[in-house]
Protein backbone atom coordinates (compact mmCIF):
# COMPACT_ATOMS: atom_id res chain seq x y z
CA UNK A 1 0.00 0.00 0.00
CA UNK A 2 2.67 2.57 0.40
CA UNK A 3 4.53 1.49 -2.37
CA UNK A 4 1.62 2.11 -4.14
CA UNK A 5 1.19 5.76 -3.14
CA UNK A 6 5.11 5.99 -3.41
CA UNK A 7 4.37 5.23 -7.17
CA UNK A 8 1.14 6.60 -7.54
CA UNK A 9 3.40 10.26 -6.54
CA UNK A 10 6.36 10.13 -8.39
CA UNK A 11 3.75 9.86 -11.47
CA UNK A 12 1.72 11.58 -10.99
CA UNK A 13 3.97 14.65 -10.72
CA UNK A 14 6.00 13.38 -14.02
CA UNK A 15 3.12 14.22 -15.63
CA UNK A 16 3.15 17.92 -14.30
CA UNK A 17 7.01 18.02 -15.15
CA UNK A 18 6.75 17.80 -18.85
CA UNK A 19 4.44 20.03 -20.77
CA UNK A 20 2.31 16.96 -21.46
CA UNK A 21 -0.05 17.57 -18.99
CA UNK A 22 -0.96 21.67 -19.84
CA UNK A 23 -1.02 20.27 -23.72
CA UNK A 24 -3.62 17.47 -22.51
CA UNK A 25 -6.02 19.90 -20.24
CA UNK A 26 -5.36 22.35 -22.91
CA UNK A 27 -6.28 20.27 -25.48
CA UNK A 28 -9.41 18.40 -23.51
CA UNK A 29 -11.06 21.60 -22.60
CA UNK A 30 -10.83 23.14 -25.95
CA UNK A 31 -12.26 20.19 -27.62
CA UNK A 32 -14.32 19.10 -24.89
CA UNK A 33 -15.92 22.89 -25.35
CA UNK A 34 -16.19 23.09 -29.08
CA UNK A 35 -17.61 19.53 -29.79
CA UNK A 36 -20.28 20.71 -27.16
CA UNK A 37 -21.17 24.02 -28.28
CA UNK A 38 -20.77 23.59 -31.89
CA UNK A 39 -21.73 20.03 -32.65
CA UNK A 40 -24.06 19.61 -30.12
CA UNK A 41 -25.49 22.58 -30.25
CA UNK A 42 -26.21 22.96 -26.71
CA UNK A 43 -28.01 26.79 -26.71
CA UNK A 44 -30.11 25.37 -29.84
CA UNK A 45 -31.54 22.06 -27.85
CA UNK A 46 -32.53 24.86 -25.15
CA UNK A 47 -32.40 21.67 -22.79
CA UNK A 48 -30.78 22.50 -19.23
CA UNK A 49 -28.46 19.22 -19.34
CA UNK A 50 -25.09 18.18 -20.00
CA UNK A 51 -25.91 15.55 -22.30
CA UNK A 52 -24.02 17.00 -25.81
CA UNK A 53 -21.41 17.51 -23.48
CA UNK A 54 -21.09 13.38 -22.19
CA UNK A 55 -21.91 12.32 -25.68
CA UNK A 56 -18.68 12.89 -26.85
CA UNK A 57 -16.30 12.26 -24.26
CA UNK A 58 -15.98 8.53 -25.76
CA UNK A 59 -14.51 10.30 -28.85
CA UNK A 60 -12.61 12.40 -27.08
CA UNK A 61 -11.12 9.59 -25.10
CA UNK A 62 -10.28 7.85 -27.71
CA UNK A 63 -8.22 10.34 -29.19
CA UNK A 64 -6.66 11.77 -25.70
CA UNK A 65 -5.98 8.34 -23.60
CA UNK A 66 -4.42 6.75 -25.64
CA UNK A 67 -1.48 9.67 -25.53
CA UNK A 68 -1.38 9.50 -21.90
CA UNK A 69 -1.73 6.06 -21.66
CA UNK A 70 1.36 5.29 -24.27
CA UNK A 71 4.11 6.38 -22.03
CA UNK A 72 3.44 4.04 -19.04
CA UNK A 73 5.23 1.18 -19.62
CA UNK A 74 7.00 1.50 -22.91
CA UNK A 75 8.95 4.56 -21.44
CA UNK A 76 10.17 2.67 -18.73
CA UNK A 77 11.45 0.26 -20.97
CA UNK A 78 13.14 2.01 -23.78
CA UNK A 79 15.37 3.93 -20.98
CA UNK A 80 15.58 1.13 -19.35
CA UNK A 81 14.48 2.80 -15.75
CA UNK A 82 11.95 -0.54 -15.63
CA UNK A 83 15.27 -2.47 -14.83
CA UNK A 84 15.54 -0.31 -11.52
CA UNK A 85 11.67 0.37 -11.30
CA UNK A 86 11.44 -3.31 -10.73
CA UNK A 87 14.33 -4.34 -8.46
CA UNK A 88 13.35 -1.73 -6.17
CA UNK A 89 11.63 -3.59 -3.37
CA UNK A 90 8.10 -3.52 -4.43
CA UNK A 91 5.58 -6.09 -5.66
CA UNK A 92 4.42 -5.97 -9.41
CA UNK A 93 0.58 -5.21 -8.71
CA UNK A 94 1.94 -1.89 -6.48
CA UNK A 95 4.25 -1.14 -9.66
CA UNK A 96 1.10 -1.21 -11.69
CA UNK A 97 -1.56 0.06 -9.79
CA UNK A 98 0.58 3.20 -9.08
CA UNK A 99 1.24 3.98 -12.41
CA UNK A 100 -2.39 3.47 -13.68
CA UNK A 101 -4.14 5.16 -10.40
CA UNK A 102 -1.05 8.11 -11.56
CA UNK A 103 -2.86 8.19 -14.83
CA UNK A 104 -6.17 7.59 -13.78
CA UNK A 105 -6.22 10.50 -11.35
CA UNK A 106 -4.87 13.01 -13.82
CA UNK A 107 -7.45 12.01 -16.33
CA UNK A 108 -10.02 12.92 -13.44
CA UNK A 109 -8.22 16.20 -12.60
CA UNK A 110 -8.78 16.71 -16.36
CA UNK A 111 -12.55 16.00 -16.14
CA UNK A 112 -12.70 17.90 -12.82
CA UNK A 113 -11.61 21.05 -14.56
CA UNK A 114 -14.98 20.74 -16.91
CA UNK A 115 -16.82 22.26 -14.40
CA UNK A 116 -17.17 25.64 -16.04
CA UNK A 117 -19.78 23.73 -17.92
CA UNK A 118 -21.84 22.44 -15.40
CA UNK A 119 -21.67 26.15 -13.72
CA UNK A 120 -23.15 27.38 -17.18
CA UNK A 121 -25.81 24.66 -17.37
CA UNK A 122 -27.10 25.89 -13.74
CA UNK A 123 -26.67 29.05 -14.59
CA UNK A 124 -28.90 29.06 -17.61
CA UNK A 125 -31.61 26.37 -16.25
CA UNK A 126 -32.21 23.97 -13.60
CA UNK A 127 -30.95 20.77 -14.49
CA UNK A 128 -31.06 17.60 -12.83
CA UNK A 129 -27.83 17.79 -10.46
CA UNK A 130 -27.66 13.85 -9.81
CA UNK A 131 -27.66 12.87 -13.32
CA UNK A 132 -24.55 14.88 -13.76
CA UNK A 133 -23.04 13.82 -10.97
CA UNK A 134 -23.84 10.17 -12.33
CA UNK A 135 -22.86 11.21 -15.65
CA UNK A 136 -19.61 12.51 -14.22
CA UNK A 137 -19.03 8.90 -12.59
CA UNK A 138 -19.68 7.20 -15.75
CA UNK A 139 -17.28 8.93 -17.51
CA UNK A 140 -14.33 9.05 -15.54
CA UNK A 141 -15.05 5.26 -14.93
CA UNK A 142 -14.88 5.03 -18.91
CA UNK A 143 -11.21 7.15 -18.26
CA UNK A 144 -10.40 4.14 -16.36
CA UNK A 145 -10.88 1.33 -18.83
CA UNK A 146 -9.40 3.21 -22.03
CA UNK A 147 -6.71 3.67 -19.41
CA UNK A 148 -6.07 0.04 -18.30
CA UNK A 149 -6.16 -0.94 -22.30
CA UNK A 150 -3.57 1.73 -23.00
CA UNK A 151 -1.75 0.62 -19.79
CA UNK A 152 -2.08 -3.16 -20.77
CA UNK A 153 -1.04 -2.28 -24.73
CA UNK A 154 2.20 0.02 -23.34
CA UNK A 155 3.52 -2.43 -21.56
CA UNK A 156 3.90 -4.63 -25.20
CA UNK A 157 6.33 -2.46 -26.99
CA UNK A 158 8.90 -0.31 -26.76
CA UNK A 159 7.93 2.15 -29.15
CA UNK A 160 5.27 4.54 -27.68
CA UNK A 161 3.82 5.63 -31.51
CA UNK A 162 2.75 2.33 -31.77
CA UNK A 163 1.40 1.89 -28.36
CA UNK A 164 -0.83 4.69 -28.98
CA UNK A 165 -2.30 3.44 -32.67
CA UNK A 166 -2.59 0.30 -31.18
CA UNK A 167 -4.14 1.38 -27.92
CA UNK A 168 -6.60 3.87 -29.68
CA UNK A 169 -7.85 0.68 -32.23
CA UNK A 170 -8.54 -1.19 -29.56
CA UNK A 171 -10.17 1.53 -28.01
CA UNK A 172 -11.87 2.39 -31.06
CA UNK A 173 -13.42 -1.62 -30.99
CA UNK A 174 -14.87 -1.76 -27.52
CA UNK A 175 -16.07 1.50 -27.89
CA UNK A 176 -18.25 0.55 -31.23
CA UNK A 177 -18.81 -2.76 -30.37
CA UNK A 178 -22.44 -2.45 -29.81
CA UNK A 179 -23.16 -0.05 -32.89
CA UNK A 180 -24.21 -1.00 -36.21
CA UNK A 181 -20.46 -0.70 -37.46
CA UNK A 182 -19.62 -3.94 -36.16
CA UNK A 183 -22.46 -5.33 -35.41
CA UNK A 184 -23.92 -5.23 -39.34
CA UNK A 185 -20.50 -6.80 -39.78
CA UNK A 186 -21.47 -9.99 -38.05
CA UNK A 187 -24.95 -10.27 -38.87
CA UNK A 188 -25.98 -13.21 -40.86
CA UNK A 189 -23.61 -15.32 -39.85
CA UNK A 190 -22.36 -14.71 -36.23
CA UNK A 191 -25.08 -16.49 -33.75
CA UNK A 192 -26.95 -14.68 -31.92
CA UNK A 193 -24.95 -15.00 -28.35
CA UNK A 194 -21.92 -14.65 -30.05
CA UNK A 195 -23.33 -10.52 -31.45
CA UNK A 196 -24.97 -10.19 -28.04
CA UNK A 197 -21.56 -10.93 -25.97
CA UNK A 198 -19.53 -8.57 -28.44
CA UNK A 199 -22.60 -5.83 -28.13
CA UNK A 200 -22.51 -6.15 -24.28
CA UNK A 201 -18.58 -5.10 -24.73
CA UNK A 202 -19.07 -1.69 -25.68
CA UNK A 203 -17.89 1.18 -23.71
CA UNK A 204 -20.94 3.34 -25.80
CA UNK A 205 -23.88 1.46 -24.31
CA UNK A 206 -22.95 1.06 -20.73
CA UNK A 207 -21.52 4.74 -20.46
CA UNK A 208 -25.06 5.87 -22.38
CA UNK A 209 -26.86 4.02 -19.78
CA UNK A 210 -25.27 5.97 -17.22
CA UNK A 211 -25.21 9.08 -18.99
CA UNK A 212 -29.19 8.75 -18.47
CA UNK A 213 -28.88 9.24 -14.77
CA UNK A 214 -28.94 5.46 -13.73
CA UNK A 215 -26.00 4.04 -12.41
CA UNK A 216 -26.93 0.59 -12.92
CA UNK A 217 -24.70 -1.93 -10.71
CA UNK A 218 -24.18 -3.82 -14.11
CA UNK A 219 -22.99 -1.10 -16.14
CA UNK A 220 -20.42 -0.05 -12.93
CA UNK A 221 -19.28 -3.86 -12.36
CA UNK A 222 -18.63 -3.66 -16.27
CA UNK A 223 -16.22 -1.14 -16.01
CA UNK A 224 -14.77 -2.22 -13.34
CA UNK A 225 -13.80 -5.53 -14.77
CA UNK A 226 -12.48 -4.38 -17.62
CA UNK A 227 -10.02 -1.99 -15.73
CA UNK A 228 -9.56 -5.06 -13.34
CA UNK A 229 -8.58 -8.03 -16.43
CA UNK A 230 -6.92 -5.23 -18.52
CA UNK A 231 -4.57 -4.21 -15.34
CA UNK A 232 -4.22 -8.48 -14.39
CA UNK A 233 -2.98 -8.69 -18.16
CA UNK A 234 -0.78 -5.31 -17.55
CA UNK A 235 1.22 -7.55 -15.09
CA UNK A 236 1.44 -10.58 -16.90
CA UNK A 237 2.75 -8.83 -19.78
CA UNK A 238 5.16 -6.55 -18.06
CA UNK A 239 6.61 -9.24 -16.02
CA UNK A 240 6.98 -11.47 -19.74
CA UNK A 241 7.80 -8.25 -21.71
CA UNK A 242 10.27 -6.57 -18.95
CA UNK A 243 13.60 -7.97 -20.84
CA UNK A 244 13.25 -7.66 -24.10
CA UNK B 1 25.79 -13.04 2.06
CA UNK B 2 25.60 -13.47 -1.95
CA UNK B 3 24.97 -17.14 -2.42
CA UNK B 4 24.80 -17.73 -6.04
CA UNK B 5 23.45 -21.87 -7.13
CA UNK B 6 23.83 -23.95 -10.56
CA UNK B 7 22.47 -20.58 -12.07
CA UNK B 8 21.38 -20.60 -15.24
CA UNK B 9 19.25 -18.52 -18.15
CA UNK B 10 18.39 -19.53 -21.26
CA UNK B 11 16.32 -17.45 -24.15
CA UNK B 12 15.27 -19.97 -26.39
CA UNK B 13 17.89 -22.53 -27.79
CA UNK B 14 20.75 -19.88 -26.81
CA UNK B 15 22.34 -20.15 -23.45
CA UNK B 16 23.43 -16.95 -21.77
CA UNK B 17 24.72 -17.74 -18.50
CA UNK B 18 25.37 -21.74 -17.72
CA UNK B 19 25.52 -22.86 -14.65
CA UNK B 20 27.39 -20.54 -12.41
CA UNK B 21 27.72 -20.81 -8.84
CA UNK B 22 29.84 -18.70 -6.35
CA UNK B 23 29.40 -16.99 -3.20
CA UNK B 24 30.35 -13.54 -1.95
CA UNK B 25 30.91 -12.91 1.50
CA UNK B 26 31.22 -9.97 3.57
CA UNK B 27 34.28 -7.80 2.83
CA UNK B 28 35.05 -9.34 -0.68
CA UNK B 29 34.26 -7.09 -3.94
CA UNK B 30 33.92 -9.30 -6.52
CA UNK B 31 34.88 -8.28 -10.09
CA UNK B 32 32.77 -10.19 -13.15
CA UNK B 33 35.24 -9.81 -15.82
CA UNK B 34 34.11 -10.95 -19.37
CA UNK B 35 34.16 -9.81 -23.09
CA UNK B 36 30.54 -7.98 -23.86
CA UNK B 37 27.91 -10.89 -24.42
CA UNK B 38 29.38 -13.18 -21.95
CA UNK B 39 26.47 -13.21 -19.43
CA UNK B 40 28.37 -10.71 -16.90
CA UNK B 41 24.50 -8.53 -17.10
CA UNK B 42 22.40 -11.29 -17.60
CA UNK B 43 23.65 -12.89 -14.03
CA UNK B 44 23.52 -9.66 -12.16
CA UNK B 45 19.98 -9.22 -13.44
CA UNK B 46 19.29 -13.06 -11.79
CA UNK B 47 20.54 -12.16 -8.94
CA UNK B 48 19.06 -8.73 -8.05
CA UNK B 49 15.21 -10.43 -9.39
CA UNK B 50 15.32 -8.47 -12.45
CA UNK B 51 14.90 -11.50 -14.28
CA UNK B 52 13.93 -15.42 -13.23
CA UNK B 53 15.92 -17.60 -13.65
CA UNK B 54 15.45 -20.85 -16.25
CA UNK B 55 17.37 -22.79 -13.69
CA UNK B 56 18.91 -22.41 -10.04
CA UNK B 57 18.58 -20.03 -7.38
CA UNK B 58 20.04 -16.49 -5.74
CA UNK B 59 20.20 -15.92 -2.28
CA UNK B 60 20.53 -12.88 -0.96
CA UNK B 61 21.59 -12.70 2.93
CA UNK B 62 19.13 -15.67 3.47
CA UNK B 63 16.34 -14.63 1.47
CA UNK B 64 15.91 -16.24 -1.85
CA UNK B 65 15.42 -13.88 -4.88
CA UNK B 66 12.95 -15.85 -6.82
CA UNK B 67 10.68 -16.92 -3.42
CA UNK B 68 10.86 -13.88 -1.49
CA UNK B 69 11.64 -11.17 -3.74
CA UNK B 70 10.84 -7.95 -2.13
CA UNK B 71 13.20 -9.63 1.41
CA UNK B 72 16.01 -9.91 -0.54
CA UNK B 73 15.52 -6.76 -2.76
CA UNK B 74 15.76 -4.76 0.40
CA UNK B 75 19.18 -6.05 1.12
CA UNK B 76 20.41 -5.00 -2.19
CA UNK B 77 21.72 -1.84 -4.05
CA UNK B 78 21.60 -2.15 -7.46
CA UNK B 79 23.17 0.11 -10.62
CA UNK B 80 21.97 -1.13 -13.62
CA UNK B 81 23.74 -1.18 -16.76
CA UNK B 82 24.04 2.27 -18.12
CA UNK B 83 22.64 3.86 -15.25
CA UNK B 84 19.15 4.29 -16.00
CA UNK B 85 17.50 7.29 -13.82
CA UNK B 86 14.42 9.11 -14.68
CA UNK B 87 15.04 11.76 -17.05
CA UNK B 88 12.60 14.80 -16.25
CA UNK B 89 13.09 14.24 -12.42
CA UNK B 90 16.48 16.08 -10.63
CA UNK B 91 18.60 14.12 -8.09
CA UNK B 92 17.01 15.51 -5.54
CA UNK B 93 13.36 14.35 -6.40
CA UNK B 94 14.84 11.06 -8.22
CA UNK B 95 16.52 10.38 -4.16
CA UNK B 96 13.79 11.43 -2.78
CA UNK B 97 11.20 8.77 -4.31
CA UNK B 98 13.80 6.08 -4.34
CA UNK B 99 14.39 7.17 0.07
CA UNK B 100 10.40 6.61 0.24
CA UNK B 101 10.10 3.20 -1.67
CA UNK B 102 12.64 2.39 0.67
CA UNK B 103 10.76 2.87 3.10
CA UNK B 104 12.57 5.79 4.63
CA UNK B 105 10.67 9.08 5.59
CA UNK B 106 10.98 12.48 7.05
CA UNK B 107 14.35 13.23 8.95
CA UNK B 108 15.38 9.19 8.29
CA UNK B 109 14.68 10.04 4.47
CA UNK B 110 17.06 13.49 4.61
CA UNK B 111 19.56 11.74 6.69
CA UNK B 112 20.43 8.80 4.26
CA UNK B 113 20.00 11.43 1.07
CA UNK B 114 22.83 13.37 2.51
CA UNK B 115 24.71 10.90 2.94
CA UNK B 116 24.32 8.91 -0.67
CA UNK B 117 24.91 12.47 -2.12
CA UNK B 118 27.81 13.39 0.29
CA UNK B 119 29.79 10.34 -0.78
CA UNK B 120 29.24 10.67 -4.51
CA UNK B 121 29.39 14.52 -4.43
CA UNK B 122 26.23 15.49 -6.16
CA UNK B 123 25.46 18.90 -4.56
CA UNK B 124 26.12 20.82 -7.47
CA UNK B 125 23.64 19.44 -9.53
CA UNK B 126 20.87 18.22 -7.04
CA UNK B 127 18.50 20.88 -8.88
CA UNK B 128 18.93 20.25 -12.57
CA UNK B 129 17.05 17.61 -14.12
CA UNK B 130 19.00 14.34 -15.05
CA UNK B 131 18.63 14.34 -18.53
CA UNK B 132 20.63 17.40 -18.70
CA UNK B 133 23.51 16.08 -16.87
CA UNK B 134 26.54 14.73 -17.80
CA UNK B 135 27.53 10.78 -18.53
CA UNK B 136 29.58 11.26 -15.27
CA UNK B 137 27.24 12.31 -12.64
CA UNK B 138 24.21 10.46 -14.38
CA UNK B 139 26.22 7.87 -13.38
CA UNK B 140 26.99 9.31 -9.75
CA UNK B 141 23.15 9.59 -9.69
CA UNK B 142 23.03 5.72 -10.34
CA UNK B 143 25.49 5.01 -7.42
CA UNK B 144 23.80 7.29 -4.86
CA UNK B 145 20.53 5.73 -5.75
CA UNK B 146 21.99 1.93 -5.10
CA UNK B 147 23.76 3.14 -2.00
CA UNK B 148 20.99 5.12 -0.41
CA UNK B 149 19.57 2.73 2.28
CA UNK B 150 22.61 1.52 3.09
CA UNK B 151 22.58 -2.36 1.81
CA UNK B 152 24.23 -5.34 2.96
CA UNK B 153 24.73 -6.10 -0.57
CA UNK B 154 26.01 -4.40 -3.50
CA UNK B 155 25.59 -4.78 -7.57
CA UNK B 156 26.99 -2.50 -9.46
CA UNK B 157 26.91 -3.00 -13.51
CA UNK B 158 30.10 -0.80 -15.01
CA UNK B 159 29.98 1.35 -12.48
CA UNK B 160 32.87 3.12 -13.75
CA UNK B 161 31.84 3.39 -17.81
CA UNK B 162 31.71 6.61 -19.55
CA UNK B 163 33.16 8.07 -17.14
CA UNK B 164 37.25 10.08 -16.80
CA UNK B 165 40.05 9.05 -15.19
CA UNK B 166 39.27 11.19 -12.03
CA UNK B 167 35.56 10.01 -11.72
CA UNK B 168 36.70 6.60 -12.25
CA UNK B 169 39.55 7.35 -9.35
CA UNK B 170 37.08 8.55 -7.00
CA UNK B 171 34.47 5.72 -7.44
CA UNK B 172 37.02 3.19 -6.95
CA UNK B 173 37.61 4.93 -3.98
CA UNK B 174 34.32 4.84 -3.17
CA UNK B 175 34.19 1.00 -3.32
CA UNK B 176 37.22 0.45 -1.47
CA UNK B 177 35.84 2.47 1.87
CA UNK B 178 32.32 0.79 1.65
CA UNK B 179 34.01 -2.81 1.10
CA UNK B 180 34.83 -3.86 4.56
CA UNK B 181 30.79 -3.83 5.58
CA UNK B 182 29.28 -5.32 2.32
CA UNK B 183 29.15 -7.61 -0.23
CA UNK B 184 30.51 -6.09 -3.53
CA UNK B 185 30.01 -7.32 -6.87
CA UNK B 186 30.95 -5.35 -10.28
CA UNK B 187 31.09 -5.68 -13.19
CA UNK B 188 33.88 -4.57 -15.87
CA UNK B 189 35.99 -5.02 -18.65
CA UNK B 190 38.72 -2.74 -17.24
CA UNK B 191 41.32 -4.83 -16.44
CA UNK B 192 43.23 -2.23 -14.56
CA UNK B 193 39.91 -2.18 -12.50
CA UNK B 194 40.07 -5.47 -11.68
CA UNK B 195 43.11 -4.59 -10.24
CA UNK B 196 42.43 -1.64 -8.38
CA UNK B 197 39.08 -2.27 -6.59
CA UNK B 198 38.02 -6.14 -6.50
CA UNK B 199 39.15 -8.71 -3.86
CA UNK B 200 38.63 -11.49 -6.28
CA UNK B 201 38.04 -11.72 -9.88
CA UNK B 202 35.80 -13.97 -11.98
CA UNK B 203 36.33 -14.25 -15.63
CA UNK B 204 33.23 -14.90 -17.75
CA UNK B 205 33.16 -16.27 -21.14
CA UNK B 206 30.12 -17.52 -23.04
CA UNK B 207 28.02 -18.28 -19.49
CA UNK B 208 30.22 -20.02 -17.68
CA UNK B 209 32.82 -19.26 -15.23
CA UNK B 210 36.07 -19.91 -17.05
CA UNK B 211 38.70 -18.30 -14.40
CA UNK B 212 37.89 -17.69 -10.74
CA UNK B 213 40.79 -16.16 -8.10
CA UNK B 214 42.57 -12.74 -6.85
CA UNK B 215 43.32 -11.25 -9.40
CA UNK B 216 47.32 -12.36 -8.54
CA UNK B 217 46.34 -16.26 -8.75
CA UNK B 218 45.35 -14.95 -12.27
CA UNK B 219 48.10 -12.99 -13.16
CA UNK B 220 50.03 -15.91 -12.42
CA UNK B 221 48.49 -17.95 -14.65
CA UNK B 222 50.02 -15.81 -17.47
CA UNK B 223 52.99 -16.53 -19.30
CA UNK B 224 54.94 -13.30 -18.06
CA UNK B 225 54.40 -14.50 -14.72
CA UNK B 226 58.40 -13.76 -12.74
CA UNK B 227 59.24 -12.93 -15.96
CA UNK B 228 62.27 -10.51 -15.97
CA UNK B 229 62.63 -7.94 -17.81
CA UNK B 230 66.55 -6.75 -18.64
CA UNK B 231 67.85 -3.96 -20.07
CA UNK B 232 71.66 -3.43 -20.74
CA UNK B 233 73.49 -0.17 -21.29
CA UNK B 234 76.15 -1.52 -23.59
CA UNK B 235 73.98 -3.82 -25.23
CA UNK B 236 75.99 -7.00 -24.83
CA UNK B 237 75.91 -8.95 -27.83
CA UNK B 238 76.31 -12.60 -26.23
CA UNK B 239 73.79 -11.42 -23.21
CA UNK B 240 71.18 -13.69 -24.96
CA UNK B 241 73.25 -16.87 -25.23
CA UNK B 242 74.53 -16.14 -22.08
CA UNK B 243 71.56 -16.00 -20.34
CA UNK B 244 69.87 -19.23 -22.05
CA UNK B 245 72.50 -21.55 -20.42
CA UNK B 246 71.07 -20.65 -16.72
CA UNK B 247 68.86 -23.60 -15.69
CA UNK B 248 65.81 -21.87 -14.80
CA UNK B 249 65.56 -19.96 -18.05
CA UNK B 250 63.29 -21.48 -21.19
CA UNK B 251 63.58 -18.77 -23.36
CA UNK B 252 65.01 -14.95 -24.23
CA UNK B 253 63.16 -12.75 -26.49
CA UNK B 254 64.10 -9.16 -27.26
CA UNK B 255 61.34 -6.40 -26.89
CA UNK B 256 61.05 -2.96 -28.22
CA UNK B 257 57.99 -1.04 -26.64
CA UNK B 258 57.07 2.37 -25.00
CA UNK B 259 59.68 1.73 -22.05
CA UNK B 260 62.43 0.88 -25.11
CA UNK B 261 64.64 -2.21 -26.05
CA UNK B 262 65.51 -5.18 -23.55
CA UNK B 263 65.49 -8.68 -23.08
CA UNK B 264 62.36 -10.68 -21.88
CA UNK B 265 63.75 -13.60 -19.94
CA UNK B 266 60.89 -16.53 -19.38
CA UNK B 267 61.45 -18.62 -16.15
CA UNK B 268 60.90 -22.55 -16.13
CA UNK B 269 57.57 -23.59 -14.74
CA UNK B 270 56.90 -19.86 -13.71
CA UNK B 271 59.57 -19.77 -11.12
CA UNK B 272 61.51 -16.99 -9.75
CA UNK B 273 64.02 -16.29 -12.18
CA UNK B 274 65.90 -13.24 -10.53
CA UNK B 275 68.30 -14.48 -8.36
CA UNK B 276 70.21 -16.38 -10.93
CA UNK B 277 70.09 -13.43 -13.70
CA UNK B 278 71.47 -10.83 -11.57
CA UNK B 279 74.28 -13.32 -10.67
CA UNK B 280 74.75 -13.89 -14.07
CA UNK B 281 74.52 -9.86 -14.57
CA UNK B 282 76.97 -9.18 -11.93
CA UNK B 283 80.16 -12.03 -12.67
CA UNK B 284 79.57 -10.73 -16.48
CA UNK B 285 79.74 -7.13 -15.54
CA UNK B 286 76.75 -6.10 -17.65
CA UNK B 287 75.99 -2.56 -17.39
CA UNK B 288 72.22 -2.13 -16.42
CA UNK B 289 69.56 0.23 -17.25
CA UNK B 290 66.99 -1.86 -15.98
CA UNK B 291 66.24 -4.67 -14.60
CA UNK B 292 62.27 -5.48 -13.26
CA UNK B 293 60.19 -8.57 -12.24
CA UNK B 294 56.92 -8.75 -13.92
CA UNK B 295 54.23 -10.13 -12.23
CA UNK B 296 51.97 -11.02 -14.95
CA UNK B 297 49.37 -9.49 -17.46
CA UNK B 298 46.06 -9.61 -17.02
CA UNK B 299 45.12 -8.67 -20.29
CA UNK B 300 47.27 -11.41 -21.18
CA UNK B 301 45.11 -14.17 -19.37
CA UNK B 302 41.93 -12.43 -20.09
CA UNK B 303 42.55 -12.81 -23.74
CA UNK B 304 43.95 -16.40 -23.62
CA UNK B 305 41.22 -17.61 -21.22
CA UNK B 306 38.46 -15.80 -23.26
CA UNK B 307 39.13 -17.03 -26.20
CA UNK B 308 40.23 -20.14 -25.65
CA UNK B 309 36.64 -20.84 -24.08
Amino acid sequence: MHSTAVIFRRELASYFATPLAYVFIVIFLVMAGTLTFFLGNFFERGQADLQPFFSFHPWLYLVLIPALAMRLWSDERKSGTIELFLTLPISMAAAVLGKFLAAWAFSGIALALTFPFWITVNYLGSPDNGVVLASYIGSFLMAGSFLAVGACISALTKNQVIAFVLTAAVCFFFTVAGSSIVLGFLQGWAPEPVIRTIASFSFLTHFSAIVRGVIDLRDAVYFASVIGLFLFANAILVDLKKAD
Amino acid sequence: MIEVKHLTKKFGPFTAVDDISFTVKRGEVLGFLGPNGAGKSTTMKMITGFLAPTAGRAVICGDDVTNSPIAAKRHMGYLPEGAPAYPDMTPRTFLDFIAQIRGFSGAKAKERMDKAIALTQLEGVLEQPIETLSKGFKRRVGVAQALLHDPEVLILDEPTDGLDPNQKHEVRNLIQTMASEKAIIISTHLLEEVDAVCSRAMIIAQGRVVADGTPAQLAARSRHHNTVRLALAGGAIDAEAALLRLPGVVAVEPVTDSEGTGLLIFPRNGQSIVAEVSDLVRTARWEVAALRVERGRLDEVFRNITTAA
